[in-house]
């Protein structure tokens, strides 16, 4: 059996109809005496992160705390409590978990802390005492991002949940039958006594189950029990994915209630107002009710989007000047050179000191020096940035694709000079998200037009406006300069950039056996918005570092692989990874001419993943052929969709490295739909083989995420080995023109 | 008026006859299976079939489909609701992750399976290169539509 560590709360309840439900919440270091007492302040209130419902016919509900963005946790978390529930997989469903408790089972809960709650700052604790509305106002931790879903709330929540559950559905059993509770067996949602053949349904058991003690620490099942996880059962949001059926944001109806459709625009350079607008035209267009200056953009209200559309493009703003309206792309290039010049050998704020990496690089019998460069780079999730909004009694309701529905609720009452109590956020699929989703700019955008509006809304942005309004992945600029010894291991690894956000590491070289190392940040300011884009820091770091790394083994006239190899004693994991990637590909094994592979390892989001490219040079251009990928997450709850986002990883990262790169000039975005932002088709798509290790089971990693970093990195090795031409700048597109 | 069948039921539409038949669908019709990408024919999500053959319907007036056929997503399947091959093989192979380019998808995989029943890659990559998927679920579509390509050899 697992042992629980992590202290926390669970509790019980029976709903009106007899339907048993259990939550849990979870805080590390707190006793957990202390916070049943907080939270058993008032009648019927808990606090929860996950929940399990059973149902007199036997169905059971998993409602889940995350937004399903195609990552398919929906699927996965289920699947956990499933299991340790011992439930029939075939009854059971998923209920995306509300922002407010009051809406999903009002007898029994007041509130929901969510998902990231396991690592939540101390400062969110004395929301326990209180309810939703002081979560929303302080904490607002209800979060779908960091790769975090199956390995925080899947492992400390929902499997707690269901084991929880099912303890008490057994107790209850043998009450009833009057018989030992050892000798009960649960399966497939039923319980089972075998010496005096009784049997019953878990729906038959639920309403006396919620009367059970409820088991603060139940045993947790070991791998070898696990029925469930681990299997790569289907998605349960798939088939509504097929027919048109499932509903995006952008889908949003109220029922009773016609929308008025809204589009907006954004000046260009951030900072800029919107200082007068000319109407003339615009307002004579047909279906247009309305056309505001918000001040920081212009809105169209109109009976349809379309002519919306139209008549935003009619209008003539004036904008306000900024600092920004001088900034283009060489510009900010230089401001992040002379950024670097000012913190030279030794300046900036250190990260990372083991040794004494200039003296090394000294006495180093080889130097190896380069500096790598990555644009910014927009979100471009297929569905546009929308949102909508009705505000009428004192109240505002909000319909969107959110990774953060608590946030944006409490950034919406304050936009709106309202209690949180009054916003209420409906929560519908993603069509994407991928970071972007993390910013709650839309849903207060929204509400204030509707408020000025007078009537429910729906806004949906441009492409063009989600392309240039975007938060984006920021540019980055990074400088190495390595020594080697006479035998060409690394001794000396001095690194130095001007991006620093999250997560804390992803600069890291940890895992490599180089004695002495320096690693530096050099502060450069930006005038865009920062936005986490699909694996953060490490979307960038993994380009340079990997990509580095392979100098290194090419300057000292060894293989790549076993050039990596060979600094990984240390680190027998990644080394494991590393090892089975090359023998998946096929590794030194003969290849055609103008085709080369490059390899790249990074771990991120707790999960080890190395991948190979295989790059043909066809017509003067990189096609990337192949991909194999290997990855160590711990253990993989759903293989087939562990390996579906690790492809996803792939492409997503393939797009970044071959073709991202947002340009600025007079201050503003240059790209604007994907014709000037390309992405990678169908027809550049290419063949992916995904496989992994499961080396501890108690740990888990990410899935999300971890795909992405390494693909550049080995795209750009492989150009180098089909080529002999290092790829130090992103995107990999423009150098082949 | 323009005068129209969706999904095999006839329709007659109050509209400007300008207005792109993608606006027509979600916002007049409720068909909000058919999604909104670029506005400009570049991605694909929004891709519906005019008389059988692939349109994009973010950028086709409803005018051009006075008189004819329109096919969304949500008239895919049979009228008795028997899930066209397609739409299994997507469900077999798990394709979809976020799903939002999935309709366009699908109804760009309908048309060249209708016109070319065992395509090539080279025959697929011409057929659905003009449909985006930021999710990258292409290795996966491919796969569907070989094997649903197969199914219909049988």
């Amino acid at each position: 059996m697992n042992k629980w560590t992590r202290r926390g709360f669970i509790g019980a309840g029976v709903l009106t109809g007899g339907a048993l439900v259990v939550g849990v919440a979870v805080r590390p270091g707190n006793p957990v005496d202390k916070l049943r007492a907080d939270v058993a302040g008032g009648a019927g209130e808990q606090l929860v992160n996950a929940w399990v419902k059973i149902d007199r016919d036997n169905s059971v509900t998993a409602i889940v705390p995350h937004c399903e963005m195609g990552q398919g946790a929906h699927t996965t978390l289920a699947q956990m409590l499933a299991d340790e529930l011992d439930a029939d997989w075939a009854k059971v469903s998923v209920m995306q978990a509300p922002a407010d408790g009051f809406y999903v089972v009002p007898d029994a809960a007041r509130a929901f802390v969510a998902a990231w709650s396991v690592d939540a700052p101390e400062w969110i604790e004395p929301t326990y005492n209180g309810l939703f509305t002081q979560i929303a106002r302080l904490g607002d931790v209800l979060i779908t991002g960091g790769s975090s879903s199956v390995r925080s709330t899947g492992q400390h929540t929902m499997r707690i949940a269901g084991a929880a559950a099912r303890q008490m559905l057994m107790a209850a059993a043998a009450a009833r039958w009057n018989v030992p509770v050892g000798e009960i067996v649960a399966e497939n949602s039923t319980l089972l006594h075998k010496a005096t053949n009784k049997r019953g349904t878990y729906g038959e058991f639920a309403e006396a189950a919620a009367h059970e003690p409820m088991p603060q620490t139940p045993p947790l099942k070991d791998v070898s029990q696990f029925k469930l996880m681990g299997k790569g059962l289907q998605r349960l949001d798939i088939p509504a994915k097929v027919n048109g059926s499932a509903d995006f944001g952008i889908d949003a109806r109220i029922a009773g209630q016609p929308l008025k459709y809204v589009a907006v625009k954004a000046p260009p350079v951030p900072g800029s107002k919107v200082e007068a607008i000319n109407t003339a035209t615009a307002k004579t267009m047909p279906g247009v009710r309305k056309i505001l200056n918000m001040g920081d953009f212009v809105a169209v209200v109109a009976d349809g989007y379309w002519q919306a559309q139209q008549a935003l493009t009619m209008v003539e703003p004036r904008y306000s000047r900024t600092d920004g309206d001088t900034i283009d792309s060489a510009k900010l290039s230089a401001s992040f050179a002379k950024a670097l010049d000012a913190a030279g050998e030794a300046g900036g704020k250190s990260l990372a000191k083991e040794g004494d990496a200039p003296a090394a690089l000294a006495k180093a019998a080889k130097k190896v020096v380069a500096e790598y460069k990555v644009p910014f780079v927009a979100h471009a999730a297929m569905e546009p940035i929308n949102c909508t909004a009705w505000v009428h009694d004192g109240k505002c309701e909000i319909w969107t694709s959110t990774q953060v529905p608590l946030m944006a609720g409490s950034a919406v009452a304050k936009a709106l000079e309202l209690s949180s109590d009054d916003v209420t956020i409906n929560q519908l699929y993603l069509g994407g998200a991928f970071g972007r989703r993390l910013e709650t700019d839309y849903p207060v955008q929204a509400a204030r037009v509707a408020k000025e509006a007078g009537t429910p809304i729906k806004m949906i942005w441009s492409r063009e406006e989600d392309i240039r309004q975007d938060f984006y992945r920021p540019a980055d600029t990074s400088r190495f300069s390595a020594g080697l010894d006479a035998s060409g291991k690394p001794v000396s690894w001095n690194n130095v950039f001007t991006q620093l956000n999250d997560p804390p590491g992803s600069w890291d070289v940890a895992h490599y056996d180089i004695p002495n190392r320096s690693i530096r940040h050099a502060e450069a300011s930006m005038h865009l918005r920062f936005g986490s884009l699909r694996s953060v820091d490490h979307s960038q770091q993994g380009f340079f570092i990997e990509s580095f790394m392979d100098e290194l083994a090419h300057a000292a006239g060894q293989d790549p692989f076993e050039y990596r190899r060979a600094l990984l004693r240390q680190s027998p994991r990644h080394k494991a990874v590393l090892e089975k990637v090359a023998q998946m590909a096929g590794w030194g094994t003969a290849l055609p001419p103008e085709t080369g592979r490059g390899i790249a390892l990074v771990k991120s989001f707790g999960t080890i993943v190395a991948e190979v490219a295989e790059v043909t040079i066809k017509d003067g251009r990189p096609r990337v052929a192949k991909v194999w990928c290997c990855a160590d997450a711990g253990y993989v709850m759903n293989p087939d969709g562990f390996a579906a986002q690790m492809e996803g990883g792939i492409i997503y990262g393939l797009t970044t490295a071959l073709y991202s790169g947002i340009t600025l000039k007079d201050g503003g975005v240059v790209q604007s739909n994907f014709h000037d932002y390309q992405m990678v088709r169908m027809e550049e798509a290419p063949e992916i083989k995904v496989d992994f290790i499961n080396a501890d089971s108690k740990a888990l990693g990410g899935a999300g995420e971890p795909g992405l970093p390494p693909i550049a990195p080995a795209v750009a090795n492989a150009i180098f080995a089909a080529t002999g031409k290092r790829i130090r700048e992103l995107p990999i597109a423009q150098h082949f023109t | 008026m323009i005068q129209t069948t969706v999904n095999g039921k006839p329709l007659q539409i109050e509209v400007d006859p300008a207005t792109p038949i993608l606006w027509v669908l979600r916002e007049q019709l409720g068909l909000t299976g058919t999604k909104f990408g670029c506005g400009v024919a570049q991605c694909g999500a929004c891709t519906a079939h005019l008389d059988g053959q692939p349109i994009r319907s973010c950028s086709t007036p409803i005018s051009d489909a006075d008189g004819r056929q329109i096919t969304t997503i949500e008239g895919l399947a049979g009228p008795d609701g028997a899930l066209h091959p397609l739409q299994q093989a997507w469900i077999d192979a798990q394709v979809p992750q976020c799903g939002y380019c999935q309709s366009g998808q699908l109804m760009s995989a309908a048309a060249l399976l209708r016109d070319t029943p065992q395509p090539s890659d080279a025959q697929i990559d011409a057929a659905m290169s003009g449909n985006i998927c930021r999710c990258g679920t292409y290795g996966r579509i491919r796969s569907a539509i070989k094997a649903a390509a197969s199914g219909t050899e049988r």
